[in-house]
């Protein structure tokens, strides 16, 4: 084990490199670029043994991951906003054909207007795709969960893609202090690939083919039963992480001074970490109020919120608009209660596009909650308001 | 063969999986064994594996699957097979 201090994209290319793909395809793009040369210079240096292959486009990037992992292999990419948009068709390809590929996508806005700032519409809009879907609030739990990633996508019984998001920038591009883990603590942790499906010459299959309607309901059926068994080894796997490095960043829900709080805010990536400054502003000041930082979108963890609204009113905070509708988490944390919770759910969209949003906007929001004063759903600090 | 336990859509090969695609032939290839100089071309080219090789490099041609797609009797140096329609219109 050893410390070292770098940048969330940087830590990325570590945790990459570390989990040993074989093939490595990817595309760069703003705030995403750095890890792609992080692992160019692994290429370079002579400590990356994989293939690493520059494709011409994301679209490209998937499909190239794609024929790798259906040929057996260990594979890695990493993309942001308008390049995961252009691998859409191929992660829902990726998922029903059952690939086990991990991805890191650094969350920035869609334009235009041009933007190259945090935001949650670009791996929000892939939330049906089948993938599995992590956001990290630190550099450490990214490198944490690229590795674990690994381990819980080639779990026989899940054998689907994870995507591994983090904000643009606010992460990316901040060094932090991290703990690495030696080379055979993680070859021992990840294990070793066994391809539940591959295309062999020795045994050679079709894979793609047609499927006739009264089959197809089944393969859709057979994603689902694999995210609910995620649901039930992604705290196993972090727990043996806990065990095995000491590094803990929650399970499915990381749970932040809920012990008899009366509200409980529900905050995704940077912005949990940062409501973690204003919980403590606020308990200061005798409020009983928690966090709960949700770590996994899909599968949606429906069955801890539901514990949470037992004990108190959850205030959800989005960094991502279902234009049309409200933010995704909103929704859906309303959704997961629905027939088995009479607690009150309050809503707030803030720092869409990179707008900053301090422990001081936190605080207010909730407190704005706690003191009645909440007149429904609210844009926070939207100019000209 | 070996089988995968996973749900996605793997097809195994097996013959006339699709069933009698010869079902599907307007143009039907007529073989002339005298012409034929065992060169193989329309074995190699046949998209559906319909055509048959002897021991000894003749071929037949499986009436069963084949599509009649006509890539045979383009491919043939000699014009030892021509497409003949299947029936008149």
């Amino acid at each position: 084990m050893r410390v070292i201090i770098d940048t969330g994209n940087y830590i990325s290319a570590k945790a990459a490199q570390m989990a040993k793909p074989d093939v490595v395809a990817a595309y760069p793009i703003t705030p995403q670029t750095t890890i792609v040369e992080g692992i160019a210079k692994y290429v370079e240096d002579g400590e990356f043994s994989g293939e690493y292959i520059c494709v011409e486009s994301e679209h490209s990037a998937m499909s190239a991951c794609i024929g790798a992992s259906a040929a057996g292999a260990r594979t890695f990419t990493a993309t942001s906003a308008h390049g995961l948009l252009l691998m859409h068709e191929m992660l829902h390809w990726a998922a029903l054909a059952r690939l086990p590929i991990v991805m890191v996508n650094v969350n920035r806005a869609i334009g235009p207007g041009w933007s190259i700032w945090a935001d949650e519409n670009d791996s929000v809009a892939q939330r049906d795709t089948g993938w599995l879907q992590f956001y990290c609030s630190s550099n450490q739990e990214i490198f944490d969960t690229i590795i674990q990633a690994y381990r819980l996508a080639e779990h026989k019984d899940v054998q689907l893609p994870v995507m591994v998001s983090y904000d643009g920038f606010i992460l990316s591009h901040t060094s932090m202090p991290v703990q690495i883990p030696e080379q055979n603590e993680i070859d021992d942790f990840i294990l070793k690939r066994v391809p539940q499906w591959k295309l062999d010459v020795d045994n050679p299959v079709t894979h793609g083919n047609i499927i006739m309607p009264k089959d197809y309901p089944s393969i859709r059926r057979a994603m689902q039963d694999a995210q609910e068994k995620a649901l039930e080894l992604i705290p196993e796997i972090t727990e043996e992480w806990r065990k095995r490095f000491g590094t803990y960043h929650g399970d499915l829900v990381e749970c932040y001074r809920c012990d008899d709080a009366e509200f409980i805010l529900i905050a995704v990536g940077a912005l949990g970490a940062e409501s973690k400054v204003a919980i403590d502003e606020l308990r200061e000041k005798g409020r009983r109020v928690g966090l709960a930082r949700l770590r996994v979108f899909r599968p949606f963890p429906k069955q801890a919120v539901v514990e949470l609204a037992k004990k108190a009113d959850l205030i959800v905070l989005d960094r991502n608009i279902s234009v049309g509708m409200e933010g995704a988490f909103f929704s859906e944390v309303k959704a997961a209660l629905y027939g088995s919770s009479d607690a009150k759910v309050y809503g707030y969209i803030a720092g869409l596009g990179g707008k900053d949003v301090t422990y001081k906007d936190i605080e207010a929001m909730c407190e704005k909650v706690m003191d009645g004063k909440y007149k429904g759903y609210e844009w926070y600090d939207l100019e000209g308001e | 063969m070996k089988k995968y336990d996973v749900v996605t859509t793997i097809s195994y090969p097996k013959k006339g999986a699709m069933g009698k695609t010869g079902s599907w032939r307007v143009f039907k290839p007529i073989l002339d064994k005298d012409k034929c100089i065992k060169c193989l071309r329309c074995w190699i080219f046949c998209p559906e594996g319909t055509i048959i090789r002897k021991k000894d490099d003749s071929v037949e041609i499986d009436y069963e699957y084949c599509k009649g797609c006509g890539v045979c009797a383009n491919v043939c140096p000699v014009k030892a097979i021509v497409m003949e329609r299947e029936a008149e219109i």
